[in-house]
């Protein structure tokens, strides 16, 4: 028998050897007997009329069972993809919400809308058959930046959606923010493009559908972070399928940082068309097809101004953001610039007022929804960044400004300005661990040694703070949120003692089938090998909100130690009753069940064995067996932050950043497993310092192509792009979740590109330059040092 | 055409279309679905198998290549089939956290065993350079970078036994 591992140990992970032995199983690793390929006809155009879509020459192809279009989609009676917040203006008026179909409906809105779906024996017969139909286009402009969009004049994606906008959203105290600009000794200006980005999940999106006509039930296999929200999604407001018949399957999903979070078309014609030609219908996609799919990230344009004292306090924030849309509204779409972007503003700063205008704007560009740090990469990016324009400004030394304006540990709990309250943190034992750990007190010698060998080395800060742990369910509410955020767990314990957890996170990489099991056999006292986490499928869990928002262990967690929780209590009424006791008087221990102050024991096998063969039991007032559930909704969001300190050296002879030492101290409250922790900082870094130097997704106005097509064109940060990065925890326990959790997914993305860009701008600011906007390509750095060095060279 | 080679230590013979890429006649056709498909342009490395001892990127070689070639795929990595015990290199991932959703995994472990198998005393820049083919969206690659040079040191230390 194996050993109880619990919270702060760090056993080697569960899930590691199906994948470390080519066993795992992905969607498209899966295969059903009879199965046909479906292949989507996309738009080639960024925005045109669908004047008409002629079949025939590919139903003639050999092979071809089906070819689906929008007009079918509409004589079915289906319902469009729905949004899953519903945002309004400073008056109350609703979003523009135009419909968003499965398959288009009287013009196409991006290049990669779908238009029709083929269905054959095999993909190649597909893929020909796709190649032959017919589609009629009267092409239209395109216009795909924000700025471009809300000009007059600008193309028009919906008749009822004037200037594209689809909100004027604002929050903060508008007034109060204006008069302290009025008082305030100095104020700086900052204008910023947070470039837009794609998630890239190293496995492709896939789906396969099937019908059984004689039980009348689907079942849809699906790379999704949240099986269960599709099932109510496409179940109840697309396919009108009752929630009873239809089964939501996300086996091993192979990443997702937000792309596999959304309800998508595919997923709902794949399963709409099974049904239609009575066979299982797979369809995988391809990298450059995931790239006009996959819903985009990021992609705001803003203007910040921040009012300082003379001492350089914050009086006051002001941000206006153009946000982009995309061509439709997709499942979380507009409430990312908005609900997660503006209540983190206020970051780990006093600032008193905090006001924010965002304007959402549709464009004929992929879906824009979360990416993994979802608002609050965007939210730090421009206050970190305003930060240091104005301590340079002030000629106030970068970590002294941020110091003199930080939230000390003992305000704590912190109500900002801009709705969210601060439970726990210590932002200056961050900022303090961190300048040790990056040794800045050395970084003179440094800077001095690339200079001799004629490169520049810069220093970047970044703190921030991150509300996650989606989401208390009545705040949402208030927000917009058309659904709850809650979480559950079932803790089926079985008759000889070992346990199953149905959960409804899901996992993707992050370990849960390793952390949720020390959760269990540290608060059971069962060993670990005896517990296995199942997640993923709306037949075996019970119900569940699914994986985003680092809201796993926070909230999907606190489900699972409530659950446990109540087993405890269950297992003490029965050891009372056989160890004939007072219940007040059973104590639970490592397992065990005793009498206090006797030797009189009852292990947890033999609970469980009692609780399934119940000949001596008090079957009067308790129920046989041992399985519980939990449902929990968080009281509130729960605030990881830290500090992330950014070393790069520019080659001026190329413009060429490279990134050569990484900092970061973040608090995550309580650890439960600290490797994989340490894994998500390193990951979640590495995407945040992609966006920074690399990564763009890249729009041909005019045309709408998207230029940055596929890995080719698109940079994703490899091997040799990263040094050794050192990260550590500095933690305060979170108040409100049961164990102290703050979550860890997403605070790398948030911290990073902030302390990478701080630190270009830095190495740079001898020449002159005040901000450099992402990615610092060496494209980009070269010509900034062309137009730059000239006036510097001559002095 | 029917085309005869050794997969993971075995003859065999399969019928197969000249078009079709190895990636897609292994997890098809052989229904070995550990080799992965992560792009269409030959830059993710989710593919990577050995031909004859040196990795491919199996979407991008046609399956006639493979007549009378020896072909090792992430299945056959642990050596005897049924064999429990792990390579070391996938030990060494499983230790250092090397891995995350496990997609880009076999390609990375066979991209892996073929550095250190070239080059045992491998250095972290020989590491960070030879994994350029091979991307990893989760892990930053740090633990990666960890694993193959545990792993490697691991292979040599078995080699010396």
């Amino acid at each position: 028998m194996g050993n109880v591992i619990g919270i702060g140990a760090a056993p080697k992970r569960k899930e590691d050897q199906r994948f470390l032995t080519g066993r795992g199983n992905y969607v498209s690793d899966i295969k059903r007997p009879g199965m046909t390929a479906g292949v989507f006809v996309r738009s080639p155009h960024g925005h045109a009329v669908l004047r008409g879509i002629d079949k025939t020459a590919a139903l003639a192809l050999p092979g071809v069972i089906a070819v689906l279009t929008g007009d079918d989609v509409k004589a079915d009676g289906l319902g469009s993809l729905p949004c899953g917040w519903g945002i309004s203006d400073a008056k109350g008026v609703p979003m523009k919400e135009p419909p968003f179909p499965m398959l288009a409906q009287g013009k196409v809105r991006f290049v990669g809308d779908m238009v029709a779906f083929v269905i054959a024996e095999t993909p190649e017969q597909a893929e020909a058959a796709a190649e032959l139909l017919a589609v009629d286009y009267e092409v239209l402009p395109s216009v795909v930046g924000v700025l471009e969009a809300v000009r007059p004049g600008a193309p028009q994606l919906f008749d009822d959606v004037p200037n594209n906008i689809c909100c004027d959203w604002e929050l903060g105290d508008k007034a109060a923010v204006e008069t302290a600009f009025r008082k305030a000794a100095h104020v700086a200006k900052l204008s910023l493009v947070n470039n837009r980005l794609i998630g890239n999940p190293m496995e492709p999106r896939a789906a396969i559908a099937e019908y059984e006509p004689g039980t009348d039930r689907f079942t849809l296999w699906t790379t999704s972070q949240f099986p269960h929200v599709v099932r109510f999604l496409m179940g109840a407001l697309v396919l009108n399928i009752p929630q009873h018949k239809l089964r939501v399957v996300a086996p091993d999903v192979g990443g997702g940082f937000g792309v596999k979070q959304f309800h998508y078309g595919e997923e709902a014609v794949i399963t709409w068309a099974a049904k239609r030609v009575k066979r299982p219908v797979k369809w995988v996609a391809s990298r450059s097809e995931g790239y006009v799919s996959d819903r985009h990230g990021r992609d705001h344009v803003t203007e910040a101004e921040l009012a300082l004292d003379e001492t350089g306090k914050f009086l006051a924030f002001r941000v206006n953001t153009l946000a982009n849309m995309g061509g439709y509204l997709s499942t979380f779409g507009p409430n990312i610039p908005t609900n997660l972007y503006a209540p983190l503003l206020g970051g780990v700063y006093t600032t008193p007022a905090i006001y924010c205008n965002v304007k959402v704007v549709f464009t004929n560009t992929v879906p824009v929804d979360a990416y993994r740090g979802a608002g609050r990469p965007e939210a730090t990016f421009v206050l970190e960044r305003m930060v240091d324009v104005a301590a340079s400004e002030m000629g106030i030394d970068r970590v002294e400004i941020r110091r003199r304006n930080m939230i000390p540990k003992e305000a704590y709990p912190y109500q900002t300005p801009v709705l969210v309250q601060y439970d726990s943190g210590d932002p200056m034992g961050c900022l303090d661990g961190a300048l040790v750990a990056a040794d800045v007190k050395n970084f003179g010698i440094r800077k001095a040694a690339s200079a001799s060998k004629g490169k520049f080395r810069g220093l970047g800060y970044s703190t921030y703070v991150e509300a996650c742990g989606l989401a208390p369910s009545r705040f949402a509410g208030r927000l917009g949120a058309r659904g709850g955020l809650y979480e559950s767990a079932t803790v089926r314990v079985h008759p000889t003692g070992q346990v199953t957890v149905m959960i409804g996170t899901h996992n993707h990489g992050q370990g849960h089938e390793t952390t949720f099991a020390q959760i269990v056999s540290e608060k059971l006292g069962v060993a670990f090998e005896n517990v296995d986490i199942v997640f993923g499928d709306t037949d075996r869990v019970q119900f569940g909100m699914g994986t985003y928002g680092s809201r796993s262990l926070v909230v999907g967690g606190a489900a699972l130690s409530k659950a446990t929780d109540k087993v405890i209590v269950k297992g003490k009424k029965i050891a009372a009753h056989l160890l004939e006791a007072a219940e007040v008087d059973i104590q639970f221990e490592a397992g065990k069940f005793s009498v206090a102050g006797t030797d009189r024991v009852k292990t947890f096998e033999e609970i469980a064995g009692a609780a399934y063969v119940p000949h001596n039991y008090p079957l009067e007032v308790l129920e046989p067996g041992l399985e519980e559930q939990a449902y929990y909704d968080p009281v509130n969001f729960t605030y990881p932050g830290g500090c992330h300190i950014a070393e790069v050296e520019v080659d001026p002879e190329t413009g060429t950043v490279t990134l050569v030492n990484y900092t970061a101290v973040d608090d995550v409250g309580t650890v439960i497993n600290p490797m994989i922790v340490e894994g998500q900082l390193h990951g979640g870094i590495v995407q945040g310092v992609g966006q920074a130097l690399f990564e763009n997704a890249v729009y041909d106005e005019g045309s709408g192509q998207l230029l940055s097509g596929s890995l080719m064109d698109y940079c994703m940060p490899r091997a040799d792009h990263m040094p050794m990065m050192k990260v550590a925890t500095h933690s305060t326990l979170c108040t409100h979740t049961p164990m102290g959790v703050k979550g860890c997914g997403e605070v790398g993305t948030i911290g990073s590109p902030a302390a990478v860009i701080n630190a270009v701008v830095d190495a740079l600011s001898h020449l002159g330059v005040t901000h450099v906007d992402m990615p610092a390509t060496p494209n980009r750095i070269w010509r900034l040092l062309q137009n730059a060095s000239l006036p510097v060279a001559a002095e | 055409m029917q085309i005869s080679f050794t997969l993971n230590g075995r003859p065999t013979i399969v019928d197969v279309e000249p078009a079709t890429l190895v990636a897609e006649l292994l997890r098809e056709q052989l229904h070995l679905t550990g080799t992965h498909i992560g792009c269409d342009t030959s830059q993710c490395g989710a593919c990577v198998v050995h031909l004859d001892g040196l990795p491919v990127k199996s979407c991008t070689l046609l399956a006639p290549a493979l007549d009378g070639a020896t072909l090792l795929t992430i299945e056959g990595l642990q050596g005897a089939p049924g064999s429990n015990r792990m390579h070391p290199m996938q030990e060494a991932f499983r230790e250092h956290h090397g891995l995350q959703c496990g997609f880009c995994t076999p390609g990375m472990l066979m991209t892996a065993v073929a550095l250190a198998t070239e080059k045992p005393d491998l250095t972290e820049a020989d590491v960070r350079h030879g994994l350029e083919g091979n991307i990893c969206r989760c892990t930053g690659y740090q633990n990666i970078i960890v694993s193959v040079m545990a792993g490697a040191a691991a292979m040599s230390a078995a080699k010396g036994e």
